[in-house]
């Protein structure tokens, strides 16, 4: 086929350009993406960036009217509004602290000849491919306090998990380990099989012990990637709606992106909330501003 | 790894070789369940101690599929005879299917929510793999000005929070009469995929050498005709593991669907557990649900399961 269009070609001349020059194939595939992100990302925060300036409810008709930074002024003077973020807070540390462990102890135990470990890993990695939503929902009954699988197996008899607004962001949390350990996992593994073995091997003939190996070793050359890993987890466990809101309706999983779902969509408080929007929008993009730098300096080495 | 082990090396490996197969029970555990429950009885669903084995029945998917009342009174057997095999299931639970006047069987709302899963994730893949392709060509090869800038604006986009973006898009579509419709979603999705279809399929791109095209521009091709005819055979693998990835995210996404539709273009995740109102849901159903709505993805991870690693991290760190 390749030939046919080439003898084909063959007959024009070869140095008169042809077809389009490159600077407009270029303009062709690279702007319409850029004006989609600008039309369908950009201009909707400009939009809501105007609103935040107002006392606009979408539930009723009346117009719109200016109020300044009122809105921002009450939402940082709101203690509750502080609460929400410190249980997001609470939330990010617990749920990525425990993906650190589970996936870079899991990544630990499979950096090593194991049989079938390709399928292991496939295996392991299903979770995290599962739709938050719809598994999280499958989670309820895991908790069920009388008849769940969780309580059984541990022999917790009927403790509450999900109804018990001391366990709930605990529950939630687990549930987001089980999902995403396997994320932190997958990069570990990468780190660690990346790792050159002749350093090992001269560990072991300075007979240096595990500790040793492991804290000057091992980590060290992993600690880049796994810094990715726990980066990009925190990012998204700031952002965490989906478990959560299905899980459990206790004030103690209130998170930030619930707060605001609860703010624009049930109580209909536009305009406030596009400010609340806003705060959350820098704070994710200080944090993404740090992945990317990250990721660079990854990339270079 | 090291030809030479101590004992007490075999030893270790033996119990690490455990651990994993322990840690892989238990994460798998969940998935099992919603499996198993899924073709249970639903006397079978909520037992003390749970019920592990059991003879697995497809009631649970027949009634997924099913409009279907509480029985007030048992069938005569006339009608019980009548019924076929699938109805005969409803009945043994206690429940009778809804039948209009005519005698058809109405459906769930289920079937029609996955059919739109279907319709929005599916274009919403092509769209948002096609575009980026060109992009991520147009990135690759090409001189652009602020390159490293452009790149992070696009990447950005992935990174607002849904609920963020949600806020104006839902005023805006209020405005257009684009909520509770299929392109409504379709746009949403294109646009959240659409950067990492950029970043994943430049990776890929990248790595495929310039050469190639070149040979092909001095042979006579026009860049247009080499980037169809060399460039896509070669990114055929990236292009499928993109698509992948995309289809995945917008078949799994829920906060949108959540706020943006609510009868016409509902898709499965928001659907599913609206179904958990008051009362006692019937788990097999909803596991039955489930296990439909996760079966696609679980095949899609076994295929995809060696761009995991480049897909779940915007192809910054390859193998």
């Amino acid at each position: 086929m390749a030939t046919a269009v080439m003898t084909s070609l063959d007959t024009k001349s070869r140095s008169a350009p042809r077809g389009m020059s490159d600077i407009r194939i270029r303009n062709l595939f690279i702007i319409p993406t850029i004006l989609f992100l600008i039309v369908f990302n950009i201009f909707p925060l400009i939009y809501s960036l105007g609103y935040s300036f107002t006392d606009f409810r979408a539930s009723s008709n009346a117009p719109a009217s200016f109020v300044g930074l009122q809105n921002y002024r009450a939402l940082l003077n709101d203690p509750f509004i502080w609460l929400n973020f410190a249980i997001t807070a609470k939330y990010v540390i617990i749920s990525v602290t425990g993906q650190v462990i589970v996936g870079f102890g899991t990544a630990m135990l499979l950096n090593r000849d194991i049989p079938l470990k390709g399928l292991l890993t496939t295996l392991l990695l299903l979770p995290m491919m599962l739709s938050m939503a719809v598994v999280g929902l499958f989670w309820k009954l895991l908790y069920d306090p009388s008849f769940g699988i969780i309580n059984y197996t541990f022999g917790l008899g009927s403790f509450e998990w999900l109804s018990n607004p001391d366990m709930a962001l605990y529950a939630v949390a687990i549930t987001d380990i089980w999902m995403w350990s396997p994320f932190v996992m997958l990069l570990s593994l990468a780190g660690l099989s990346a790792v050159p073995k002749h350093l090992y091997e001269a560990a072991a003939i300075d007979r240096a012990g595990p500790f040793y190996t492991f804290f000057r070793i091992t980590l060290p050359l992993v600690a880049p990637i796994l810094m990715i890993a726990v980066i990009f987890r925190t990012m998204e466990a700031f952002k965490t709606f989906d478990l959560a809101y299905i899980l459990t309706s206790q004030p103690t999983t209130e998170v930030i992106s619930i707060r605001l779902y609860k703010m624009a969509f049930q109580e209909w408080q536009t305009g406030r909330s596009c400010a609340l929007a806003y705060i959350v929008l820098i704070m994710v993009l200080a944090i993404t501003n740090i992945y990317v730098k990250y990721l660079n300096k990854v990339k270079e080495r | 790894m090291a030809a030479v082990q101590t004992r007490s090396e075999r030893a270790l490996n033996r119990i690490a070789i455990a651990a994993v197969l322990v840690i892989t029970l238990i994460f798998l555990a969940p998935v099992y369940w919603i499996t198993a429950t899924a073709f249970k009885p639903r006397n079978l669903a909520t037992t003390i101690p749970p019920t592990v084995l059991f003879e697995p029945e497809i009631s649970p998917f027949v009634k997924l599929f099913t409009k279907r009342s509480q029985l007030r009174e048992a069938p005569t057997p006339e009608e019980y005879a009548a019924a076929p095999w699938w109805e005969r299931m409803v009945f043994d639970g206690g429940e009778k299917i809804v039948r209009s006047g005519r005698g058809e069987v109405q459906p769930s709302g289920y079937p029609n929510r996955f059919m739109n899963s279907l319709i929005v994730a599916i274009t919403s893949t092509v769209l948002a793999v096609g575009m980026g392709t060109f992009t991520a060509y147009g990135f690759s090869r090409f001189r652009v000005k602020g390159e490293a800038d452009l790149l992070f604006f696009i990447l950005s986009t992935r990174m607002l929070p849904p609920v963020v973006v949600a806020i104006p898009m839902f005023l805006m579509y209020r405005v257009v009469g684009l909520n509770d419709t299929h392109w409504g979603l379709i746009i949403l999705y294109t646009a959240f995929n659409l950067s990492f279809s950029v970043w994943l399929m430049k990776g890929f791109i990248d790595e495929i050498p310039k050469e190639y095209e070149e040979a092909a521009l001095v042979d006579g091709y026009t860049r247009m005709q080499a980037f169809f005819k060399i460039v896509i055979p070669e990114a055929a693998t990236g292009i499928a593991a993109t698509a992948v990835f995309c289809f995945i995210t917008a078949w799994n996404e829920f906060a949108f669907a959540l706020i943006m539709t609510n009868r016409r273009a509902q898709t499965a995740p928001p659907f599913i557990p609206s179904q958990v109102g008051s009362g006692l849901p019937d788990w097999t159903v909803i596991a039955a649900g489930t296990f439909l709505f996760l079966l696609p993805v679980a095949i899609f991870t076994f295929l995809l399961r060696n761009h995991l690693l480049r897909g779940m991290s915007f192809g910054a760190i390859r193998k």
